[in-house]
């Protein structure tokens, strides 16, 4: 599924009002104790099965099967982890999400900017039906065209080759509608126009003006699109049957006959480490993406 | 340094094109062209064990489709799970966004806490699941029986199946449109709850008057969104079976049609047959989409 955002606008996060002295009962109103009760509890909730996945690997699999579950971790960890990497070759199926999620993040990134610059910022014919066609793309069921894109794969030697997944992943309709947006309010244009008195090509006001501009919504961006193709799943599983990422990786070890959970949840857990340490550092500019995106909405 | 005339003119007129060309020779290559074309697979008999052999049948590959106890089968799964998990999922969304919406200590904090479930992949979210639901060791097992509920077989029946996948589809998504929703509700001028105040309103009237109509366009958003991605799960049922047979349990009972797709597609090879049922779906939702979008359109108006 997409995830739909619109970039950040320069100062992130200062609608919210500062806590307001002035009366006991300005808005948005000061949370009460089952305020913060609740929301712990959801939280803890959502955290649960992360830590959960946490302990199951710590363990061996005798302490795993046992009722009233042990909730706390144990120290065999790296045994699990040895154990994963000896049974698939995680080590590939890491390797290869790194190449894939990263060709991808930085492809999406280039030409959305690239997209984004021309749509909010240059004038030509059909530019409006043209960037109604791109956003209106962004709710097409493209999983559905599974089939004939897996033929034209076989057809031209792609399948288990990392640029099957590559090739079709370089643009989403998400990153131009988000640039767009992003440089229609970021960059002005008397700047551009500056430019072209010095004598800048277009290509090289994109390069001096907009790009340094751009930064700040290019890195959300970036965060976005790189937890998007490190999670995907259902094309790879069709096309690299045999050079696999790590989701599909992750999904055989889940699919033996006889279920090993410790094994499974520590390779659930190795799957997903990037992705927390990214999330853990830059959290804040996620949430500041998915936020400003809905008030236009 | 100045430029030659005409070069400039191509500059300024025609390099627009080129910054857009990209996105629509790769999207239309790689997105829109594969679904178009499944159209015309889809009126083939068309086997990948007959060395790329295609002979054209019309519409036979729909008329057996529509004669598939395992296609209906599957359309009731779809629609079941897909109840299940967006109706509650936008409800707690609506819920949690409310209680966010307030002054905090650590806002940022619970808000990434809320999110969390949102960046970790499907994959690995069902896998998690899927042994906490385990029928001898499982966790929430372990928790209904101490209520006294015996242990439930969860994979076993259609609704325990549903409801088990519903909870993974909910887990991992209810943060997000909660985040969604808050960011509107800050958009709500205060002024409206202060005046509602001073007439007396309560908390729960002021919510169900003027944040729930308020939210009109999101709400209609996030309904539009979860039926385009609620209707094509597929992850979640292959996986929650807990072996890579995809027919979604011994007996179909959690078979979506995406998972009935790739059964049809990448196991039986019958590419004609897959895409029939690729362009069945699609017009599914955008049939869902479009009813969906038009229904809660009117609720919300009802609101005011």
């Amino acid at each position: 599924m997409t995830i739909l955002a619109t970039p950040p606008t320069a100062p992130a996060e200062t609608e919210e009002p500062r806590p307001a002295r002035r009366r006991s009962f300005g808005y948005p109103r000061r949370a009460s104790i089952w305020t913060y009760a609740a929301l712990l509890a959801i939280v803890a909730g959502s955290v649960f099965p992360l830590y959960w996945s946490f302990v199951v690997s710590s363990q061996t699999s005798e302490a795993v099967a046992q009722v009233p579950p042990v909730l706390i971790p144990g120290g065999h960890l790296f045994d699990n982890i040895a154990r994963v990497f000896d049974s698939t070759d995680f080590g590939r199926a890491l390797l290869n999400s790194f190449l894939v999620s990263g060709s991808i993040t930085i492809s999406v990134v280039f030409f959305s900017t690239l997209a984004g610059f021309a749509f909010a910022k240059l004038r030509f014919r059909g530019r409006k039906v043209l960037l109604v066609l791109a956003i209106a793309t962004s709710m097409v069921p493209q999983q559905l065209g599974i089939i004939p894109l897996y033929l034209l794969m076989a057809k031209i030697g792609w399948t288990d080759h990392l640029a099957a997944v590559i090739v079709p992943g370089l643009v989403t309709a998400f990153g131009v509608f988000f640039m767009t947006q992003f440089l229609g309010r970021a960059v002005p244009d008397e700047l551009l126009e500056a430019g072209r008195i010095d004598g800048c090509t277009t290509f090289g006001l994109y390069w001096h003006v907009v790009l340094p501009i751009a930064r700040p919504a290019a890195a959300v961006l970036a965060l976005f699109t790189f937890m998007q193709a490190w999670n995907d799943f259902f094309w790879p599983l069709v096309v690299l049957q045999n050079n696999a990422t790590v989701q599909v990786a992750l999904s055989s070890l889940a699919s033996g006959y006889t279920t090993d959970y410790t094994l499974t949840l520590t390779g659930t857990l190795l799957s997903t480490l990037p992705i927390l340490v990214i999330f853990i550092v830059l959290g804040r500019q996620i949430v500041g993406g998915i936020m400003q995106g809905a008030i236009k909405g | 340094m100045a430029m030659p005339h005409l070069s400039a003119r191509l500059d300024t007129k025609g390099s627009p094109y080129l910054y857009v060309l990209p996105f629509f020779l790769l999207f239309g290559a790689f997105g829109l062209f594969p679904l178009i074309y499944t159209g015309y697979v889809s009126f083939n008999d068309w086997n990948l064990l007959d060395a790329g052999e295609h002979r054209w049948v019309g519409l036979a590959n729909y008329s057996e489709l529509f004669h598939d106890a395992y296609f209906w089968n599957a359309l009731g799964n779809t629609l079941s799970i897909w109840v299940l998990s967006t109706v509650p999922q936008l409800l707690a969304a609506l819920w949690i966004a409310h209680l966010l919406n307030h002054r905090l200590r650590a806002r940022t904090g619970l808000r990434m806490g809320v999110l969390l479930p949102n960046i970790t992949s499907i994959v690995a979210v069902t896998i998690v699941f899927t042994q906490m639901f385990g029928r001898d060791f499982g966790m929430v097992n372990w928790l209904i029986g101490l209520t006294g509920i015996g242990p439930i077989d969860w994979q076993a029946s259609t609704w325990s199946s549903h409801l088990a996948i519903s909870t993974i589809v909910m887990w991992r998504w209810t943060g997000y449109n909660a985040l969604i929703y808050l960011a509107s509700m800050q958009a709500i001028p205060h002024d409206l709850y202060e005046a509602a105040e001073l007439d007396g309103a309560s908390s729960f009237q002021q919510f169900r008057r003027i944040t729930v109509p308020m939210l009109r366009p999101t709400i209609i958003f996030t309904t539009v969104i979860s039926t385009i991605g609620g209707l094509q799960i597929m992850a979640e049922p292959l996986l929650f079976a807990g072996t890579s047979t995809p027919t979604g349990g011994s007996d179909r009972q959690f078979q979506t049609i995406a998972l009935f797709m790739y059964e049809q597609g990448f196991r039986e090879f019958r590419f004609g047959y897959a895409s029939a049922i690729a362009w069945t779906l699609c017009l599914i939702i955008a049939v869902f989409a479009i009813v969906n979008f038009l229904l809660t359109r009117r609720i919300a108006n009802d609101e005011k």
